[in-house]
């Protein structure tokens, strides 16, 4: 089935699962432990013989590792199969690659949603704090059990670029290219406010019940306004003046105060279809793990990559005013100082940070041709 | 003229490429779509990036398989360490900087050598033109009138050996060009581009 760009996709795909051998504990970053970690993940393209062509995606917030293709019965195929499959710029005909939802997730992988096994009941708010090098962590452990000692490139979005820099710098050895996308080496204190903002909308809704709400009733209404006002980060003014400017979705003005904007519309629809895959817990956690992100960590940002030996493309939208393009320009230069191979883009699009999502074109042409040089210059 | 252009710029990647030692770390300002970058990384097996403005360019550089930087020259110069680079490269660009001066010594800062390329604004046709038709001067490696042009600073090879004597820079290497090919006879009257190798101790 060709898609729009005319090429093929990687057809039905599945969701496999992954868990820590019977017994073993998953120590996370604020020594809090896991009894058993399980991960959901998909792959596609094969492994070759010397190993050195796996790639990891890594998603953000809200994604998941259904990242391409198409699941049985789905109309809708992955979050990014615009980027990956054969002949795309994640070339499935050439590479391995790996996408895992990340712990914290509800998608599949050990979350707050999760049975904990000392109650026979979710974990909910039992569930331990978790980190982006958590969620690091708990990829290298899928990936020991795939056998994979090399990543040919370790790819994100957002959080995913998150997780990609503290790949680079946590396994340096491991990591032959990094590719962050519209992301930050630490979350600014607008950031942290957006989502914070979030947060107390998924918890002052009564029904989340200081996250104790699995059998009862969800804390949809919380919940789905911590995604409109996340769908508000993501787009820009540009983009939502084009999209809907003054647009009414009746005749005329009603004069109350009832959903009368386009805008209004989309933000609920957004929300509202956001309750039914999302778990507010979930969002909670994954939050505050981007707001704890700091590689940084108080020193001079050039030292922090220090002894990193990944080749990076860094990918900014010039419209992206979550994360914009001079925090990834902060992140060049520091690793210029180091005399580390960089390649840096502003793609220019009125998209606000869903252009990682939606520029897939240009992204494509930096993506794949990047990717093959580096395949080329670690030997086939 | 155009075409011209092209076929002159092949012989300054020529000049260019022979005042490099192969292998060395090379960074170009203003690397374009990155035809001289891949020419020294083929030819000259140099580690090579590059610093472009313009977003396609960054494209054109990227297929071929090259690491560029999306950002103009001004700034860019200030994101390396002291002497990280064998040659900084400034070729046909310099004359396009805000600021050459600075752009200049801090080429000079990152790079052990400085390599710069640009067209001779006193060139016996553009002194003719000036003189005689009362134009501001259109030559083969000026070709654009006043409103269009991409260039915000006129020098000739007589200003640049007056600028590099005055900041005690050395010129190491110097090669001249016209049409017909290298000029050794009175340079800055009768070449149209100039290619200097300059370093500072």
């Amino acid at each position: 089935m060709p898609d729009k760009s005319g090429k093929k996709d990687l057809g039905f795909v599945e969701t496999k699962y992954y868990n820590m051998p019977e017994g073993a504990e998953f120590i996370l970053e604020n020594d809090a432990k896991l009894p058993g970690l399980k991960i959901a993940y998909e792959t596609y393209g094969e492994l070759n013989s010397r190993k050195n062509n796996a790639v990891l995606i890594c998603h953000a917030l809200s994604g998941d590792a259904h990242v391409a293709g198409f699941h049985s019965g789905d109309k809708k195929p992955g979050w990014w199969n615009d980027m990956i499959g054969p002949g795309k710029a994640f070339d499935t005909d050439k590479y391995f690659v790996i996408c895992s939802n990340v712990i914290g997730g509800c998608k599949g992988s050990s979350g707050p949603n999760s049975i904990n096994p000392s109650t026979g009941k979710p974990y909910g708010l039992a569930f331990p704090i978790v980190s982006i090098k958590d969620m690091v962590h708990a990829q290298k452990k899928l990936l020991d059990f795939l056998g994979i000692k090399k990543l040919l490139s370790v790819c994100g979005g957002s959080m995913g670029g998150m997780q990609a820099l503290q790949w680079a710098v946590t396994y340096p050895k491991m990591v032959v290219s990094c590719i962050p996308i519209a992301a930050n080496y630490k979350h600014s204190a607008q950031q942290i406010a957006f989502d914070e903002v979030g947060r107390q909308a998924i918890m002052a809704d009564p029904a989340w019940n200081g996250g104790n709400y699995y059998e009862k009733g969800h804390p949809s209404a919380g919940l789905a306004v911590a995604r409109m006002i996340g769908h508000i980060t993501y787009m820009s003014n540009k983009s939502m003046e084009k999209k809907f400017g003054r647009a009414l979705k009746r005749a005329e003005l009603g004069y109350e105060f009832s959903t009368e904007f386009e805008v209004e519309g989309y933000l609920r629809y957004r929300g509202d279809n956001f309750v039914k895959r999302f778990d507010a817990n979930s969002y909670l956690y994954i939050t505050k793990a981007m707001d704890y992100f700091d590689l940084q960590h108080g020193k001079k940002l050039q030292d922090t990559f220090r002894g990193v030996s990944a080749r990076f493309l860094i990918i900014a939208f010039s419209s992206d005013w979550l994360y914009p393009p001079f925090q990834s320009k902060e992140i060049v230069r520091a690793l210029k100082m180091n005399g580390i191979d960089v390649t840096y883009c502003e793609i220019s699009s009125d998209y606000g940070h869903d252009a990682f999502l939606l520029e897939y074109a240009e992204e494509s042409r930096l993506i794949k041709h990047f990717l093959e040089k580096t395949h080329k210059k670690q030997g086939k | 003229m155009a075409s011209k252009r092209k076929e002159e710029l092949r012989v300054d990647h020529k000049v260019i490429g022979d005042m490099i030692e192969p292998g060395s770390m090379v960074l170009d300002m203003g690397c374009g779509d990155g035809d001289l970058l891949e020419y020294l990384v083929l030819r000259k097996e140099v580690k090579g990036s590059g610093v472009e403005i313009s977003e396609e360019a960054i494209y054109k550089c990227v297929e071929k398989g090259l690491s560029v930087s999306h950002g103009d020259i001004d700034s860019g110069l200030k994101e390396y360490p002291d002497k990280l680079f064998d040659y900084v490269i400034f070729n046909q660009t310099m004359q396009q900087v805000h600021r050459p001066a600075e752009a200049i010594m801090e080429a000079l800062r990152i790079g052990k050598k400085v390599i710069i390329g640009f067209p001779n604004f006193c060139y016996i046709t553009a002194r003719l033109q000036i003189l005689f038709s009362g134009h501001v001067p259109i030559t083969p490696s000026l070709p654009y009138f006043w409103y269009d042009t991409p260039n915000l600073h006129f020098l000739s090879i007589k200003d640049f050996r007056i600028f590099c004597a005055e900041r005690g820079i050395t010129i190491e290497k110097s090669v001249f060009l016209a049409e017909s090919g290298t000029v050794r006879f009175m340079p800055n009257l009768f070449a149209l581009n100039a290619i200097f190798q300059i370093s500072k101790k």
